[in-house]
């Protein structure tokens, strides 16, 4: 299903190494990847398998050690603040733990009006902010009414993250990384936040990588799957290939380990 | 911030501290508005006056050229001196000559308290050292003379003259009886001293009001000094890392391994006296302690640059001074502030000690709390048990740097919930 398609971001060989001498350790082994446009990619992987220093060298946060980065099939080139501010128009970021991703001084409504200024809004005019505004609250189920001069430790975790997908509906990003962004809420907020995520998908059609340590999860969710072992990718190919008919021992751990319920729903969904 | 200062209200030991700091500072608000005078005025000549009231001899004499409010007190003091200097052995020596020679009939006079003031009439009146004096020996005599002359000088008043200058030179204008008494509270030329004066005859409470108040804007001038620096290199060191960081701390820790008071001393002493101010002194202070401040801020910031709000932050484009302000400084915040508060203690605290060696602000015009020391060590108020010169400028030192720990302490709980008990 993804051929014919435009590749957004391509890796070969990323590595990152952190410490040095006898310290060192090889967080991410020379990753070679491949996310095409419209996508939702998961990359599956248990916790220290280098998933979050991906996200992070995707997203441009830390350097890579090595290796070359393709966006939109150019090369990627983020050396000083100024490129990587270029660089972040096109990609945003979802992160794991909600509590922390909002700056706890600033009003909710000023995290929302940031991204209408950023996104070319700046010039609008008020009523048109708020408008804009209420539409990306409604999108994810929020009352702007009820938000404004809140702070966000006011709003419990499933708010918040449903906030943050708000902010992504309105700077419209090209790519979205989004780092288990519901392990830390409720089951039931669960499915709505990532029915938000593939809701966003097909009205923008942005490229979704969906990381997550929950391989029941990305089978739900993702066109294609990554898993990632000890800093290297073990597999990858489309979700029915990679989770029907696994070929690495990883993966077929990965699959034995999801809890027996997940497997009914599993594979009663396959069936 | 409601919540927060909720806290602070329960929190027994920042309200201790602030009660304390908060007196202190009305005191040196309200203090000068009652008391006008200029806290370095030597209002007494000499050395250190005991606490107590004082007034001018002048005024105790008279008060102004026209009215004199003086007051004879319904007290026979002269007749109860005279008792206490005769003797019971002179007044024999009386009544046994008036009975010789005088003609009294023995019995006539007794030696009694009470009878002492008709013994002295009736020994005006009666002696005489011409008498021949039949059957006494001359030294005896003698005695009588000597007896008789001291009488004469007892009954003599020492009232003291008052003069004025006439025409003629210094006429005398009145004489004020040594019986009379004045009472204290209609003098108006009179000063409490309820510290006594310092060295130099200064009110050591005024000055002690004026130096607390000098020196607790050292120790916010210094405060504000150090701590601006600390936060802008630790800010600065911390989020954007690398060879500035690395620049940045060798610099600090090459300030903290040489110790701060060494170099105080050294730029104190090549500023040199005459340029040593207030300010001066406050802004070198604040210069030597920066280092503290910007260590735990950097590694506050190294803690929280890589949070996820402030990637957040980063994804959005926000310039690196927009992130600094927004989205790091307001978590550092609470640490900033207590780092403040310590800062000024330790830069009072330095203050003090720089002026006891001589190198504080070189000034005549105001005082402060280590100057105030400095002038009590080098009159040697301690060796002369002038304690009221030095002990209540260490009381004052100690209360300020009490309070406002106490305070630091409060704010650390309420910022650390894992310190309450």
């Amino acid at each position: 299903m993804s051929d014919g398609k435009m590749a957004i971001l391509n890796g070969k060989g990323v590595t990152k190494v952190f410490g040095l001498g006898d310290k060192k350790t090889v967080a991410v082994d020379h990753v070679d990847f491949s996310f095409k446009k419209g996508e939702i990619i998961s990359i599956v992987g248990e916790s220290g398998s280098g998933k979050t220093t991906l996200f992070k060298m995707i997203l441009g946060l830390i350097n890579m050690t090595e290796g070359e980065m393709f966006f939109q099939e150019k090369p990627r080139d983020i050396k000083g603040y100024a490129k990587k501010r270029e660089y972040w128009k096109n990609i945003q970021a979802i992160f794991q733990d909600p509590f922390s991703s909002f700056n706890m001084f600033t009003k909710i409504d000023s995290v929302l009006l940031d991204c209408i200024n950023l996104s070319g809004g700046k010039n609008l005019s008020k009523k048109e902010k708020d408008e804009k505004m209420t539409e990306a609250c409604s999108f994810v189920n929020l009352k702007y009414a009820e938000l404004t001069n809140k702070y966000p430790f006011e709003l419990s975790g499933g708010q918040m993250q449903r906030l943050m997908i708000a902010r992504i509906f309105l700077l419209k990003p090209r790519i979205l990384m989004a780092d288990e962004p519901t392990s830390m809420i409720d089951a039931c907020s669960r499915a709505t936040i990532l029915d938000m995520l593939l809701k966003l998908r097909d009205e923008t059609d942005m490229t979704v990588v969906f990381i997550t340590h929950d391989i029941g999860l990305a089978y739900y969710i993702s066109d294609t799957v990554y898993i990632m072992e000890h800093g290297k990718f073990v597999e990858h190919g489309s979700a029915e290939e990679v989770i029907i008919n696994p070929q690495a021992a990883y993966t077929k751990r990965l699959i034995s380990d999801v809890p027996k319920i997940h497997e009914e729903w599993d594979l009663s969904t396959v069936s | 911030m409601k919540n927060t200062i909720k806290q602070l209200r329960h929190s027994s030991q920042f309200m201790v501290g602030f009660v304390i700091l908060v007196a202190i500072l009305l005191l040196i608000i309200i203090y000068p508005i009652f008391v006008t005078a200029d806290p370095l005025e030597m209002v007494g000549r000499g050395t250190f006056f005991k606490p107590g009231t004082y007034v001018s001899v002048v005024d105790a004499v008279t008060d102004g050229a026209s009215t004199q409010k003086s007051y004879t007190l319904n007290l026979d003091t002269s007749a109860s001196r005279l008792n206490a200097r005769l003797s019971m052995e002179d007044r024999e020596a009386m009544v046994d000559w008036l009975v010789r020679f005088g003609g009294v009939a023995e019995g006539g006079i007794s030696t009694s308290d009470d009878d002492v003031p008709a013994l002295l009439e009736l020994w005006s009146e009666k002696y005489d050292s011409t008498n021949p004096q039949k059957g006494l020996i001359a030294a005896k005599k003698k005695y009588y003379v000597r007896l008789d002359k001291s009488l004469k000088e007892l009954n003599n008043s020492t009232d003291m003259i008052l003069a004025a200058q006439g025409e003629d030179g210094l006429e005398q204008t009145g004489t004020i009886a040594d019986d009379s008494y004045v009472n204290v509270k209609d003098i108006a030329n009179q000063r409490t001293f309820i510290l006594g004066t310092d060295n130099f005859g200064r009110d050591v409470l005024t000055e002690l009001v004026a130096a607390t108040k000098t020196s607790i804007i050292i120790g916010l001038i210094a405060g504000v000094v150090a701590t601006a620096i600390g936060l802008f290199l630790g800010l600065f060191a911390g989020f954007i890392g690398g060879v500035v960081d690395d620049f940045i701390m060798f610099v600090t820790n090459l300030f903290t391994v040489i110790p701060s008071f060494v170099i105080l001393i050294l730029i104190s002493y090549s500023v040199g006296a005459s340029a040593r101010g207030v300010t001066m002194v406050a802004v070198i202070i604040g210069l030597t302690s920066w280092p503290w401040t910007t260590r735990s801020v950097r590694s506050q910031v190294i803690s929280l640059r890589n949070r996820d709000h402030v990637n957040m932050s980063k994804l959005s484009g926000h310039s690196v001074i927009r992130i600094i302000l927004v989205d790091i400084l307001p978590y550092v915040a609470s640490y900033v502030v207590m780092a403040f508060i310590l800062q000024i203690s330790s830069g009072i605290l330095a203050e003090a000690q720089l002026s006891m060696l001589g190198l504080g602000p070189a000034t005549t015009t105001t005082a402060t709390l280590g100057l105030m020391m400095n002038w009590a060590m080098t009159y040697t108020a301690h060796l002369n048990g002038s304690w009221w010169a030095y002990f209540p400028v260490i009381l004052t030192i100690a209360l300020i740097s009490f309070s406002l720990n106490l305070m630091n302490t409060g704010l650390d709980q309420v910022f650390n919930p894992t310190l309450r008990d």
